[in-house]
């Protein structure tokens, strides 16, 4: 039987472990409130913003945009949104899978994937997956703003106009509750259309002043906003699966410690019991 | 007899200001003022910072403060996207002046590094707000 003083050091060393992943919990609680808070006022432009697109894409416009536009897939871009830090289970993991898997099939059609990573966990990962990597942003912190999402949009959006890409996609953890978050992949370019039956006949805006300009601020209004929405999602998600991790890890050190306890105190009781054997058998002998 | 109604949004990047239906709508464009009501064509501009003016059911008024965005109308529906959008009552009076203040000294003094159209622009959302907050006094 190991002796007793070892299990005391483990136990203490858990116990450690455990006051740091109960705080983490209870950090990552509060910090998730934050990020649910920020995830709903945006929502609302997001979601009108995507409906007046899809709307807009069923047009008959007279100016087509370049965005609108369907084209023969050579290249595909991905904007992988991820997290920076790690503990958070298998979040980041989940979505690399679907992500590759998506890869994997377009490469079958011998169409190359490109890729903007936003996130230190999504430049790693990508770095080392191969296709390239465009754009790498990461320490948005706990408050991104647009103009940090700005940037790699840029690059892609500038990707897009010069043929380098044809289809433009954008990934994110979807903050469906604080157990639940799911991988979502949604297609940025060229706009998907709007499945309200209305809008299926014939018709165009009126304009003030040109559609160009009108089309051309709306449109990298539009992607922008997603990402951004995105990278708020994915904030909120991020933090709601770290405190899941935490609390499983704090209780998992609990169990660990209460077995370990059982074994020390066994291993106290053995020795007293050897002990008094010892002595009793001493003083028989004499 | 109620009055036609439209479905309106008024949203920005950080909140959603005003859903509802209403009855009319008035808002500044890129090319002049625009009053829009139910069953309007499909309509697509840009807007200047200025006041969308809504009347709601019953004759309810409300104004909203915007500094520039996007209107969409549909026949049915319509959203103002802006990218910054105050209800006329939690408008500053004494941050607008200031900010104009600040916008003018900026063009009547051109430094090295001034921005013009920034500076413009800035005058332009501070006199739209005191504008706003003018009309609202005089009701």
């Amino acid at each position: 039987m190991s002796g007793g003083k070892e299990i005391k050091g483990k136990i203490g060393s858990i116990k450690n472990t455990q006051k740091i992943t109960s705080a983490m919990e209870m950090v990552a609680a509060s910090k998730m409130k934050k990020a649910q808070q920020r995830m709903a006022s945006s929502r609302p432009y997001a979601q009108n913003m995507r409906s007046v697109i899809g709307r807009l894409a069923n047009a008959n416009l007279e100016y087509r945009h370049p965005y609108l536009e369907e084209r023969d897939v050579k290249a595909v871009g991905y904007i992988v949104i991820s997290t920076d830090r790690g503990l958070c289970g298998g979040l980041n993991t989940n979505e690399f899978k679907a992500v590759v898997k998506e890869a994997r099939e377009w490469q079958g059609k011998d169409v190359k994937v490109h890729f903007a990573a936003l996130g230190s966990k999504a430049c790693g990962f990508f770095d080392r997956f191969g296709g390239k990597v465009m754009a790498a942003e990461s320490g948005l912190g706990d408050s991104p703003s647009v103009s940090d999402v700005i940037g790699p949009v840029k690059v892609m959006l500038n990707a897009f106009d010069e043929g380098e890409i044809d289809r433009l996609y954008l990934v994110f953890n979807n903050f469906v509750n604080t157990m639940t978050q799911e991988p979502r992949i949604d297609q940025l370019l060229p706009l998907p259309k709007s499945e309200e039956e209305d809008y299926k006949h014939s018709w165009d805006y009126l304009y003030e002043p040109d559609p160009k300009p009108i089309l051309d601020t709306l449109l990298v209004r539009y992607i922008e906003s997603q990402v951004y929405q995105g990278v708020v999602e994915n904030l909120a998600s991020e933090q709601a699966a770290r405190m899941v991790a935490m609390k499983a890890a704090t209780d998992n050190a609990g169990n660990l410690i209460d077995e370990l306890q059982l074994v020390y105190n066994k291993a106290r009781q053995a020795a007293i019991t050897q002990e008094i054997s010892e002595i009793v058998s001493g003083a028989a002998a004499v | 007899m109620a009055a036609m109604t439209v479905h309106l949004d008024v949203v920005s990047a950080e909140e959603n200001l005003f859903s509802g239906r209403v009855e009319t709508i008035q808002v500044t464009g890129s090319e002049g003022e625009l009053g829009i009501y139910p069953g309007h064509a499909p309509l697509l501009t840009t807007l200047k910072p200025g006041m969308v003016r809504l009347v709601k059911q019953h004759g309810h008024e409300e104004l909203i403060y915007i500094a520039g965005g996007v209107l969409e109308v549909q026949p049915g529906t319509v959203t103002v996207m802006a990218d910054v959008a105050v209800r006329a009552d939690d408008l500053d009076e004494q941050a607008a002046l200031e900010a104009k203040k600040r916008a003018e000294e900026h063009i009547a003094n051109p430094s090295s590094d001034l921005n013009y159209a920034e500076a413009a622009a800035e005058l332009a959302e501070a006199i739209a707000q005191l504008r706003l907050i003018k009309s609202l006094r005089r009701k």
